[in-house]
C-alpha cells in the first residue's frame, strides 16, 4: 500500500501538511453548503412570524444536552490530537473512542428527540419550520455519522502506531461538526 | 505492514507546529457559555419591555454561539496554527454567505407586492387578513 | 511504546518501482493521474455526442415542426422538453466541466507543476467513479416512467417541484440526484487539484512560475467549492419538496420559488466562469508557444482571473430580471454585470497584445485558440445587452439570449478543447495528428458553429421565445423570415455534426498511423514537454527542478527561441 502514496504527497509548498491544507478546504466547501441552508432559513425565519411560534413546540433541553455531548466530545477529539502529537497512537485511540460515544450519544438522543416530535404530529411536510428543522439537523445528522465511521477507521490505525497525522486530521473535521451545531441550536431550538 | 511509515514528511515538512493549551479549561468555559445561552432567553421572556427582551435573547442564543465558535475554532481547531490563507478562507466562504443573503433576501424576506401576495403568507397573517377581507393581493399599499 | 514510526521514505523523489500492471487494473481501476484524464476526456467527449444528438433532434423539429426526425421519430411536446433539459445539462455537467476541468485539470497539472501524480490518487479514483455513476443514474432517467426530466436545466420550482407540472415523477428526481452526484465528484477532484497545485509544486517553482493552465483551473476549482454549497443544500430541499411534500419552494404553504432562483444562479453564474477560466488558461499556452512571444503581462492576467472570480458572485440575479425580482437590486446586478466584462476584455486584449509582433505559425490548435478568442468576443459583447435590465426585459428567455450564451459556452466548452485536445494529444499519445484533416475539421465546425448561431440572435431580436416545441403555433413568430432562419441553423447545425466525423477519423488514423511525437514536439517551455510522449507512470526518471518562468520564449541573446523551465540556463 505504501509504495502508491506518490512524491507529491509528501511536498509541501505552501507549507501545510497536505493532509491538514486539504482537510481546511473540505471545511470551505462544508462552509458553503451550511451556509445556504442556514441563510435561506434565517430568510425565511425573519419574513414569517409563525416560525417563532412553532420553534416554540422544540424541546430546548434536549437540544442543550446535545450541545453539551458534541462539545465535550471536541474535548475528547483534541485530547486525541494531543496524544497522537506526542505519539501515544493508544490514548490517542483511546479519546477518538471516546469521542466516537460522544457522537453515537448525539445520534441516539436525536432518535429520541424526532420520535417524540414525530410522534406528536410535526413532521417534515408540517410546516416550512419543521421542514428546516428536519433538513438542516439531519443534514448535520448525517456528517456526525460520517465523522464516527471515519473516527472509527481512524482509531483502528492509531491504535497500531499508523497514520497517527490522521488522528488530528479527523479531530479537525470534528470540531467543524461541532461548531455548526453550536449555530443550529439557537437557530433552531433558542429563537422562539 | 508499515514499518516504512505511511505518514512520510506528513508532518516534518514545514508548518507550525501546533502548540496545545490547557483544553479541559477551554471546555468548562464553554460549558458555562451554554448555560448562558440557555438561561439568558428564559430570562429574556419574563421580561416586559419587549426591545430589552430581543435584544437579550440575540444576544445570549447568538452573539454566544458565535464566541463559542470562535473558541472552538481556534482552541480546538488550531487555526492560528495554519498558513495565514485560512483564516482567510472561512472568511471569505462566511462573506460569500452574506452575499447571497444580501442578494437573496430583498425578494425572499417580501411577502407582498403591488399585483401579487404569497397565498401560504396570507394564511398566517392575521393582520393582512383583516384588512383584505376578499383576500385580493395588497395593491393599495 | 509511545514511539512515533520514523518518517523516512525510502529514494526521495525518484518514483518507485513498479510491476507491470493487468488491463483492468492499468485502465479501468487506475489511480495514475493521466489514466484517470484520459478516462473524463472519453466520457466527456461521449456526453457530447448524446448532447449533440439531443441538440439535432430538436432543432430538426424546430426547423421542420412535425415531421419526423430521422434516427427518432415525431418528437412531443413532453420528449421536446426532455431533449431541452439534458441538453443543457449534459454539456455544462457532463462536458464542459469534465472535460476543461477534469481532463485537463488531471492531466496537466502534476505535469505542469512537475510531480508523479495528484496528492490524493485514490481520491482522484474515486472522483471518477463518482462521476461515472452520475453518468449511468442520468441515462437511467431517460428509461423510468414519464422519461427524462422535462423542466428546464434550472430547475425552477414549482415546475420541477410537481410532477404534476412536469409529467417526468421519477425523471425529476432522478435527474437531481444525477446532478448533485457529479456536484460530489467535482468536489472530490477540486480539493484534490488545488492541493496538489498548493503543496507539490517542483522544487523552484514559485507561484509566478506556475503555467496559466494550472491557475486558472485552480481558480475555477476553488470558485466551484465556493459557489456549489448553497445549490447542494437546495437540491437536498427540492428532493424533498418532490418526495417528502415539504414546502420550501411552494408558495401555497409559505415557501418561497424565488429562493430555489437564487440558490440556483449563485451557482449558475459563478458555473460560467469555472469553465470558461480554464479554457482562457488553454488558449494562453497556446498562443505563446505559436506565436513565439512571452505571454503579454502575466501577473495581470492572473490578477484579473482572480477578480473575475470574486466579481463572479456578485452577478447572479441578471438571470433573474424578469422574475419579478426586487427593482433596486436588478440595478445592483446590473453594475456589477456590466464590471465583470472589464476584466474579460482585459484578458482577451492581454491576448491579442501577446500576438502582435509574434512569429506566428497557423497549426491546428493555434487557429482554435485564435477562434476562441474572436467568438468569445461576439459572446462577451451580447452579454452586455442582457446585462443591462432595461434591455433585457425585452430580450430575456428569446433565442438572442440563446444565441448569447452558445457564443460563449460554444467558445469555452468546444473549441477550448479542441485547441486544448490537439495542442497536448503528441504528448498525451505520442503521435501526432494529421495537420490537414485537422484544418479541415476546423473550418468546417468554426463556420458552421457561425452560422448556427447568428440567424438566431436575428429570430431572437424578432421576438422568438424559447423552450416552443412548435411555432406553428403562434401566428406572430411563423412567417417566412424566421421559418428561413431556423432552417439555416438546423442545416448548419447539421453540417457541424457530420464535421466531427472527420475529426474522430483523424483521432482513430493518428493513433495507428499518425508521426510519432517526440518529447517536445512544439518548443515549448513548461514541464510537461520534458516527459516522455506518453509519459510513463511516475511521469519522469528524475522529477524535474524549476529555474524560471514559463513563456520565456524569443529571449534575446540565446541560440535557442525557447527556455524550457527544467534549464539551468
Amino acid at each position: 500500500m505504501s509504495s502508491a502514496r506518490p512524491i507529491a504527497t509528501t511536498r509541501s509548498a505552501s507549507g501545510m501538511p497536505t493532509g491538514r491544507l486539504a482537510v481546511w478546504w473540505v471545511i470551505a466547501s462544508e462552509i458553503v453548503i451550511f451556509g445556504g441552508i442556514l441563510t435561506s432559513y434565517v430568510m425565511y425565519r425573519l419574513a414569517h412570524d409563525s416560525f417563532a411560534e412553532q420553534a416554540a413546540h422544540t424541546n430546548t433541553w434536549i437540544g442543550a444536552f446535545n450541545t453539551f455531548v458534541l462539545l465535550t466530545s471536541s474535548l475528547m477529539a483534541v485530547q486525541a490530537h494531543k496524544a497522537a502529537d506526542s505519539g501515544d497512537g493508544a490514548k490517542a485511540a483511546r479519546f477518538l473512542h471516546y469521542t466516537c460515544l460522544g457522537g453515537i450519544l448525539f445520534i441516539l438522543v436525536k432518535s429520541f428527540e424526532w420520535a417524540s416530535e414525530i410522534g406528536r404530529g410535526y413532521t417534515i411536510s408540517s410546516s416550512p419550520f419543521w421542514s428546516f428543522y428536519y433538513t438542516a439537523a439531519g443534514l448535520h445528522a448525517l456528517h456526525v455519522i460520517a465523522g464516527v465511521v471515519i473516527m472509527f477507521i481512524v482509531a483502528a490505525a492509531a491504535k497500531q502506531y499508523r497514520d497517527l497525522h490522521r488522528v488530528e486530521l479527523i479531530g479537525v473535521y470534528w470540531h467543524f461538526v461541532d461548531v455548526v451545531w453550536i449555530f443550529l441550536f439557537p437557530l433552531l431550538y433558542i429563537a422562539k | 505492514m508499515s514499518d516504512h511509515a505511511e505518514n512520510a514528511g506528513n508532518e516534518t515538512h514545514g508548518g507550525h507546529e501546533t502548540h496545545h493549551g490547557d483544553y479541559v479549561r477551554v471546555w468548562k468555559v464553554l460549558l458555562v457559555l451554554l448555560v448562558v445561552s440557555v438561561v439568558g432567553p428564559i430570562v429574556a421572556s419574563a421580561i416586559e419591555h419587549r426591545p430589552t427582551a430581543l435584544a437579550v435573547t440575540l444576544s445570549t442564543a447568538f452573539g454566544i454561539a458565535v464566541v463559542k465558535a470562535y473558541m472552538v475554532v481556534k482552541n480546538f481547531m488550531h487555526i492560528q496554527f495554519t498558513q495565514r490563507f485560512v483564516p482567510y478562507l472561512v472568511v471569505t466562504m462566511l462573506v460569500f454567505m452574506f452575499l447571497l443573503f444580501a442578494g437573496a433576501a430583498p425578494d425572499v424576506m417580501k411577502s407582498e407586492g403591488r399585483n401579487w401576495v404569497k397565498p401560504g403568507w396570507i394564511a398566517e397573517n392575521a393582520d393582512y387578513r383583516a384588512h383584505h377581507p376578499d383576500g385580493s393581493a395588497g395593491g393599495a399599499h | 511504546m509511545a514511539t512515533r514510526p520514523v518518517e523516512i521514505r525510502e529514494g526521495h523523489d525518484t518514483p518507485g518501482h513498479h510491476e507491470e500492471p493487468s488491463f483492468f487494473v492499468k485502465y479501468l481501476w487506475s489511480t495514475d493521474h493521466k489514466v484517470i484524464a484520459m478516462q473524463y476526456l472519453f466520457t466527456g467527449m461521449f456526453m457530447a455526442l448524446v448532447g449533440g444528438f439531443f441538440s439535432y433532434v430538436f432543432r430538426m423539429q424546430l426547423a421542420w415542426p412535425g415531421e419526423s426526425v430521422p434516427l427518432w421519430g415525431l418528437v412531443t411536446p413532453a420528449a421536446y422538453n426532455m431533449l431541452i433539459t439534458n441538453h443543457g445539462a449534459i454539456m455544462i455537467f457532463w462536458v464542459a466541466m469534465p472535460v476543461l476541468i477534469a481532463a485537463f485539470g488531471n492531466y496537466l497539472i502534476p505535469l505542469m507543476l512537475g510531480c508523479d501524480d495528484m496528492v490524493f490518487p485514490k481520491l482522484n479514483r474515486l472522483s471518477y467513479q463518482i462521476f461515472l455513476l452520475s453518468v449511468v443514474v442520468l441515462f437511467s432517467s431517460f428509461f423510468v416512467t414519464g422519461g427524462g426530466f422535462g423542466g428546464a436545466w434550472t430547475m425552477y420550482p414549482p415546475l420541477s417541484g410537481e410532477a404534476a407540472y412536469n409529467n417526468t415523477p421519477a425523471g425529476q428526481t432522478i435527474f437531481i440526484v444525477a446532478v448533485a452526484l457529479e456536484f460530489v465528484a467535482f468536489l472530490l477532484g477540486g480539493i484534490n487539484f488545488v492541493t496538489t497545485a498548493m503543496n507539490s509544486r517542483a522544487p523552484g517553482m514559485k507561484l509566478y512560475d506556475i503555467p496559466m493552465v494550472v491557475w486558472m483551473i485552480v481558480i475555477a476549482s476553488i470558485m466551484f467549492m465556493a459557489s456549489v454549497g448553497p445549490l447542494v443544500a437546495g437540491a437536498v430541499m427540492l428532493i424533498f419538496d418532490q418526495t417528502l411534500n415539504t414546502a420550501f419552494f411552494d408558495p401555497t404553504r409559505g415557501g418561497d420559488p424565488i429562493l430555489w432562483q437564487h440558490l440556483f444562479w449563485f451557482f449558475g453564474h459563478p458555473e460560467v466562469y469555472v469553465v470558461l477560466l480554464p479554457a482562457v488558461g488553454i488558449v494562453a499556452e497556446v498562443i505563446t508557444v505559436f506565436a513565439r512571444k512571452k505571454l503579454f503581462a502575466y501577473k495581470t492576467v492572473l490578477y484579473t482571473a482572480i477578480a473575475t472570480g470574486v466579481l463572479s458572485f456578485t452577478v447572479w440575479a441578471h438571470h433573474q430580471f424578469i422574475a419579478g425580482i426586487d427593482p433596486r437590486m436588478a440595478n445592483i446586478f446590473t453594475v456589477t454585470t456590466l464590471l465583470i466584462s472589464i476584466p474579460i476584455a482585459e484578458m482577451m486584449f492581454v491576448y491579442i497584445a501577446t500576438l502582435y509582433g509574434g512569429s506566428i505559425t497557423f497549426s491546428t490548435p493555434m487557429l482554435w485558440a485564435l477562434s476562441f478568442i474572436a467568438t468569445f468576443l461576439v459572446g462577451g459583447v451580447t452579454g452586455i445587452f442582457l446585462g443591462a435590465s432595461g434591455s433585457d426585459i425585452y430580450l430575456h428567455d428569446t433565442y438572442f439570449v440563446l444565441a448569447h450564451f452558445h457564443y460563449t459556452f460554444y467558445p469555452i466548452a468546444i473549441i477550448g478543447t479542441f485547441a486544448g485536445f490537439t495542442f497536448w494529444f503528441p504528448k498525451m499519445f505520442g503521435r501526432h495528428l494529421n495537420e490537414t484533416l485537422g484544418k479541415i475539421h476546423f473550418w468546417l465546425t468554426i463556420i458552421a458553429f457561425n452560422g448556427i448561431f447568428l440567424p438566431l440572435f436575428v429570430t431572437g431580436v424578432l421576438g422568438d421565445n424559447r423552450r416552443i416545441p412548435n411555432h406553428q403555433v403562434y401566428p406572430e413568430l411563423d412567417n417566412p423570415l424566421m421559418n428561413g432562419l431556423r432552417e439555416v441553423a438546423t442545416v448548419f447545425l447539421v453540417v457541424m455534426l457530420l464535421a466531427q466525423f472527420v475529426f474522430f477519423y483523424n483521432v482513430v488514423v493518428s493513433l495507428v498511423r499518425g508521426k510519432k511525437a517526440e518529447k517536445n514536439p512544439w518548443k515549448s517551455n513548461t514541464l510537461e514537454w520534458t516527459a516522455d510522449s506518453p509519459p510513463p507512470h511516475g511521469n519522469w526518471k528524475e522529477l524535474p527542478t524549476v529555474y524560471r518562468g514559463p513563456y520565456e520564449y524569443g529571449v534575446p541573446g540565446r541560440s535557442e527561441d525557447y527556455w524550457p523551465q527544467n534549464v539551468p540556463n
